[in-house]
């Protein structure tokens, strides 16, 4: 674990692994929408509505699982001082947002033709839009400590606060009554038809790649702008 | 204790007291966060007649009667437990509203017990099924497209 820490053994592996991601994620991706869309049978009540589920499903377990991304490596620099974890935590934000934005503007557009609107004020809806807001101030707040000088650790402390959040939008629908109906995939066991699953597994691990992808490619523009910053300041130094 | 542990083990005692401290607050919110109210809840602890709520259940099936006047409706609501809830509603009803099925009406009580809705929401359960195989075993299904087939020959 150490060995990855290093920037540049970082660097040599990130060079090769991002395009290889995000080509295998694309294709992946497209393949199981493709599948989802044409191939598939309509659902009993929701009828052709239901296909909205092979993105809404993979763009919201991906918006939850880059906030525990961000826990996770705020966690490790933290503790562990990794340079690297803190510019993880950052890569992951906003691919965390953008598909959390997803996962939103999905779910509204489905909740208008299945319940009759588009927005209500029950725990999964109103959990996951506290979501979106935590990552809009985690990216405005790990900018700040790269500008303005703000240490690095206020984001990661903030980073690790917002984590509370995660399990209480997994579990919003089991605590409380909400429109939202309960989860449909929990551990060994699945509401959702064979064929309706097989193409959302798909489009999750596609989803996934594309995911880890630009979080690497994220972290790689990071790094690359640290680096130009440094150089920049010793030039200005020996100007001097 | 090298400095590393000693912030593994503030972090962690930090976010054990915070995780503690919200489901504390979870706990004591777990009514007050509800988006509706089961009709058990409601006829245990009914809310004032002609105050805002929300009532979620289910269908009764064979409950559904249109009244004469053709876009009032009345169905009775149940809940987990043996209770109901009659409701009445004027208005276009969703798509996914069918006897059977969840439902969450936001209206009021009126004072002879019947819940005045204004709006109907459909609630979708976590099921997802394609219309073909609605109800069925996979050998009932087998047997119905043998029956459909017998005697096309």
């Amino acid at each position: 674990m150490h060995g990855f820490a290093n920037p540049k053994r970082f660097l040599a592996l990130a060079g090769w692994l991002t395009p290889l991601l995000l080509v295998s994620g694309l294709v992946l991706t497209a393949g199981a929408l493709v599948w989802g869309f044409t191939q598939v049978p309509p659902d009993r009540l929701m009828g052709e509505t239901v296909r909205i589920l092979f993105i809404h499903v993979p763009t919201a377990w991906l918006g939850m699982g880059g906030w525990t991304a961000i826990a996770v490596s705020s966690l490790v620099f933290l503790v562990w001082r990794h340079p690297l974890a803190a510019i993880a935590a950052r890569g992951a934000a906003v691919p965390g947002l953008v598909f959390t934005l997803i996962c939103l503007a999905t779910g509204s557009i489905w909740g208008r033709p299945t319940w009759g609107t588009w927005w209500v004020w029950d725990g999964r809806l109103t959990s996951m839009l506290v979501l979106a807001f935590l990552y809009v101030a985690y990216i405005a707040l790990g900018q700040a400590a790269e500008r303005e000088g703000v240490s690095a650790r206020i984001p990661a402390i903030f980073g690790l606060l917002g984590a509370i959040n995660i399990p209480i939008i997994n579990r919003s629908v089991v605590w409380w009554n909400s429109l939202h109906q309960p989860p449909s995939i929990t551990m060994g066991k699945s509401a959702i038809d064979g064929i309706f699953l097989m193409p959302l597994m798909v489009a999750v691990i596609g989803f996934s790649l594309i995911f880890g992808g630009v979080v690497l490619a994220r972290m790689r523009a990071l790094l690359a702008d640290i680096q130009a910053e440094a150089r920049l300041r010793r030039r200005a130094m020996e100007a001097d | 204790m090298k400095a590393k542990h000693q912030r593994l083990v503030l972090v962690l005692l930090a976010l054990a007291a915070l995780f503690g401290a919200v489901l504390l607050a979870i706990y004591a919110l777990r009514n007050q966060a509800s988006y509706f109210y089961l009709p058990e809840q409601m006829e245990a602890s009914p809310p004032a007649v002609g105050q805002a709520v929300r009532l979620g259940g289910m269908v009764a099936p064979g409950s559904l009667e249109t009244l004469s006047d053709g876009i009032t409706v009345t169905f009775t609501v149940t809940g987990r437990e043996d209770s109901a809830v009659p409701v009445r509603y004027t208005g276009i009803l969703p798509d996914l509203f069918v006897e059977g099925s969840g439902v969450v009406a936001e209206g009021r009580l009126d004072a002879g017990g019947t819940f005045i809705a204004d709006n109907l929401l459909a609630k979708h359960d976590e099921n997802y099924v394609p219309r073909e195989l609605e109800g069925m075993s996979e050998h009932q299904a087998a047997k119905m497209a043998e029956d459909t087939t017998v005697g096309l020959e």
